[in-house]
């Protein structure tokens, strides 16, 4: 490549990547300054957190912010829990049937619950769990992607290792959480990292199943509040959307390579 | 393999499969069983009505403007997001000045709920003090009302979803292009070869398979993806950038009309059986995947 080659390819990277912040950037410029600043941009503007605060007392943001972590970590725990032992199983045990329920396994990566919101409400209706933070978790607490990682990084464990702990008598269970699992470590950051901000991110179901201020997360929540017709300030709005991303936005921010690499493991295999 | 191999295996998986059958494949048939019974409503349970619900969804104008909106939601978003894809992807690869904060910048949309993303971008759109009026106003242009315009609503849509799934589609790209070895470009060059012909004739090709697997991925997307909807145009002006998914969400959930939500809902499982087959075949031919 000449070095003009080279001097052009990197201004265009530059140059797009300019254009793909600047909607960030503008929503960060109304956030932090006062509102007759939204479209007047002068560098001595005065700063002021004053919007945040005008939205966190605007709507009940606190009880929202607790929900998702409740919900993203509920989900969170039984995705671990449950593909671990579905993984281990598919990646180590021969038994009847264990194809087709494979193939049942990778089926959700097609047919996500996402879609099937008229049949779900129905089933968590029929449960008498309709506006409970369980409700929303439930379909997602067992997830085909995350078996088919799992399964795909147990499997490169070798058997070696799961035969000595057999001969000092380990059980099933044990080998499971002494050998697999500290050797996944990778893998279950990986999966962690996408489970949490895609749920952190969900909105259609939790929006069907939640009607109430105890059980919406910050996603309902934020739609709500910016769809409400009572004149709320723009850059108050983007001082709640802001709010809203900061906690996935500071982790990325903070762990951007784990978070590259983690997405990349998670697609790749 | 023992009969104590059964029973372990079958317990380990036993939990996940309960779940999964419970939220996914028990809904998924429940929902074209459904397809044939009408909506109960107040004392009135359902009903067989055979194909009736079908026949209504032939003949529902609206059915056929979203199902015509995601096939150009699909034609609009995907090749171009692919597209933006490699070329981050390329740019990224390579050492320059800058080079975190570009990764960063193409990044960072996918960290950030779809919600959030309509609102800043809703700030864009709005009529009069949107920021795109603010500047064409600038140069003597009137004002613009992209999202509430039949002809630019389903557009303004498709540009906020190429911003925020290029920069997670360059991320397997770019996974792809660390496997390609440095000695079939440096041969290349040698030969003479210029950046477009390597490009075309070897990297491109060996990015196939990335580019199906993020094909698919981008195709269930454009079904899956509906939130910002909500946020932007609600589906109008007169359902012109409503999807499949806010249809079946619509009439579900606003009108209480289950019986037809779930049959437009085998609409959809139908097209992802169709994207199964189609990738299946697509698979064993095209490409040689590890």
């Amino acid at each position: 490549m000449t070095s003009l080659d080279r001097w052009l390819s990197n201004a265009a990277a530059i140059l797009l990547a300019l254009l793909w912040v600047l909607p960030l950037i503008y929503a960060i410029w109304t956030a932090i300054h006062p509102a007759a600043y939204e479209a007047r941009f002068v560098l001595t503007a005065p700063l002021s957190l004053e919007n945040f605060v005008k939205a966190w007392d605007a709507a009940p943001f606190a009880r929202y912010f607790l929900n998702t972590f409740i919900l993203v970590t509920t989900i969170l725990i039984g995705q671990f829990i449950l593909c671990t032992l579905a993984a281990y199983a598919f990646a180590r045990y021969r038994f009847p049937g264990r194809n087709i329920l494979f193939t049942l396994v990778l089926l959700q990566l097609l047919v996500m619950p996402d879609i099937l919101i008229v049949e779900n409400y129905r089933m968590i209706r029929s449960l008498g769990l309709v506006d409970t933070i369980s409700a929303i978790a439930l379909p997602y607490i067992a997830s085909g992607f995350g078996v088919f990682l799992i399964r795909q990084s147990f499997m490169t464990v070798p058997r070696e290792l799961d035969d000595a702990a057999r001969i000092e008598g380990a059980g099933a269970l044990s080998i499971l959480w002494r050998v697999y699992v500290p050797l996944a470590k990778p893998i279950y950051l990986a999966y962690g990292l996408v489970s949490v901000s895609h749920h952190w991110n969900n909105f259609l179901w939790p929006l069907i199943v939640t009607n109430s201020e105890e059980t919406r997360p910050v996603t309902v929540g934020l739609s709500i509040f910016s769809t409400s017709d009572s004149g709320i300030e723009w850059s108050v709005i983007n001082a709640a959307t802001l709010m809203t991303s900061a906690p996935l936005l500071i982790a990325f921010l903070l762990f951007q390579r784990q978070f590259v690499q983690s997405f990349m493991r998670a697609g790749i295999k | 393999m023992t009969r104590r191999d059964w029973i372990h295996g079958w317990l380990l998986v036993l939990p996940a499969m309960a779940f999964l059958v419970l939220f996914t494949h028990l809904p998924a048939i429940t929902t074209i069983w459904n397809s044939f019974f009408s909506t109960p409503r107040g004392r009135r349970p359902a009903m067989f009505v055979g194909l009736d619900n079908y026949e209504r969804l032939l003949n529902d104008p609206i059915f056929w403007k979203v199902l015509t909106n995601n096939l150009w939601f699909a034609l609009g978003t995907i090749p171009t997001s692919i597209a933006l894809a490699i070329a981050m992807a390329l740019f990224v690869n390579r050492r320059f000045m800058g080079r975190g904060f570009v990764r960063m910048a193409y990044f960072t949309p996918t960290v950030l709920p779809l919600i959030a993303v309509a609102n800043i971008w809703l700030f864009f759109y709005t009529p009069g003090f949107g920021l795109i009026d603010q500047v064409i106003g600038l140069f003597g242009y009137g004002q613009t009302n992209l999202l509430g315009e039949p002809d630019t609503a389903l557009a303004a849509i498709m540009v906020v979803t190429i911003w925020k799934e290029a920069g997670f589609f360059m991320i397997f790209y770019l996974a792809a292009l660390q496997t390609i070895p440095p000695q079939l470009t440096e041969a290349a060059r040698i030969e003479g070869a210029n950046g477009w012909t390597i490009f075309r004739r070897i990297t491109f090709p060996l990015l196939m398979p990335t580019t199906l697997f993020v094909s698919v991925n981008a195709v269930i997307n454009s079904f899956r993806l509906v939130d910002h909807i909500f946020i932007l145009t609600g589906g109008g002006p007169d359902n012109a950038s409503s999807l499949l998914l806010f249809y079946i969400y619509e009439t579900s959930f606003r009108f209480w009309d289950t019986a037809y939500g779930a049959t437009l809902t085998v609409v959809m499982l139908a097209l992802l059986c169709l994207l199964a087959i189609g990738q299946f075949f697509f698979f064993d031919r095209k490409v040689h995947y590890k």
